[in-house]
């Protein structure tokens, strides 16, 4: 399977996810520009992060509008996998293919350092095959990671399940000291309706070898693997198709 | 001068990060000041738009409708005036 990494102007994640998928994992992959206007085939879509068009606007809402975004939409109709992290989870929220937005965190810093997720959910293809309850170590670093979406989508999202990752302490419980940056209910990640598309402030690119200080990043992308190895592509397009229609009262 | 000036601003409630930032800087100079929102202004030319379609601009794109509000002002003016 070939895995395409996104680079946008001012992404800075780009390699650190194409060493974790290719040097690492194997993998075959492909880097496309932002101005590409088609995906090369892929099997999987990868928005790393970074600061794209410098951040200016808001975090991500410059990259919603880049040429290669159309394609993107595209592709993730048909119930392929994207991830984005961190910018690239910004990214993904101001093209309204996730749900909520990210704003600056409180305390009114810039927070870099190792955290703890629970894996929430285990229905997208980056934790089908972690177990729920699992705890992830992973780094986060940046600025504006906290969370948040209109009150009564909260509890939308928990109830079919779209909450994927919530920051915890490091026996798994989720505590407002193990959240670092203000996010509503803890909420370090979240999916699309189709759950094919899944964003998450964490880094798990940058926790995908021991020497890094943490294997557990690498769980979602072979999580990923397994999870396109065992699903012929041919079935994902009336499945994902369904639930996109349904899913587009949620976006925003 | 620009054609329209759009006012953004977070909705109340949300987190404003930037205007406690510089609420402390006031404090720390001695001014007594109970609170600080920071917003962003946007002048834009754009002789054929009217301001319904400078509204679509704020909600598409300019301001995210989920944490922001926006006010859309025509400092030329149909007059012509200003400096």
């Amino acid at each position: 399977m070939r895995w395409g990494v996104v680079i946008f102007p001012g992404s800075n994640c780009d390699q650190d996810c194409v060493h974790a998928l290719r040097a690492v994992l194997a993998q075959d992959v492909v880097e496309i520009w932002y101005q590409d206007r088609t995906l090369d085939g892929v099997d999987v879509v990868v928005l790393p992060g970074g600061f794209a068009y410098g951040d200016y606007l808001r975090a991500g809402a410059i990259a919603a509008t880049a040429p290669v975004m159309p394609a993107i939409r595209d592709f993730a109709s048909t119930g392929r996998p994207v991830l984005g992290i961190c910018n690239g989870f910004q990214i993904l929220t101001e093209a309204h293919l996730l749900p909520g937005t990210l704003i600056r965190n409180n305390g009114l810093r810039f927070r870099c350092r190792p955290v703890w997720v629970r894996v929430e959910s285990t229905a997208t293809p980056f934790t089908a095959g972690i177990p729920e309850g699992t705890v992830l170590q992973m780094p986060i670093a940046h600025a504006e990671g906290g969370y948040v979406t209109a009150a009564d989508d909260v509890a939308t999202l928990e109830a079919v399940g779209r909450v994927v990752f919530r920051y915890c302490d490091p026996r798994g419980r989720v505590t407002p000291e193990a959240n670092p940056n203000g996010s509503v209910a803890g909420i370090a990640g979240v999916a699309s309706a189709a759950g094919n598309v899944v964003g998450l402030m964490p880094h798990p690119e940058r926790a995908s070898e021991a020497l890094l200080g943490s294997g557990d990043g690498r769980r979602l992308f072979e999580s990923v693997i397994e999870w396109m190895a065992t699903r012929p592509t041919a079935e994902l397009t009336p499945r994902a198709a369904a639930s996109a229609q349904a899913a587009g009262s949620l976006a925003r | 001068m620009p054609a329209f000036r759009i006012v953004i601003m977070l909705k109340p409630g949300v987190l404003d990060a930037a205007g406690q930032a510089v609420q402390q800087g006031l404090d720390a100079l001695g001014y007594d000041v109970q609170s600080v929102r920071v917003g962003k202004v946007i002048e834009i030319n754009a002789s054929g738009a009217t301001p319904e379609a400078v509204d679509d601009m704020c909600a598409r794109f300019l301001a995210n409708p989920l944490i922001e509000t926006w006010r859309i002002e025509e400092p030329a003016g149909a007059t012509g005036g200003g400096a």
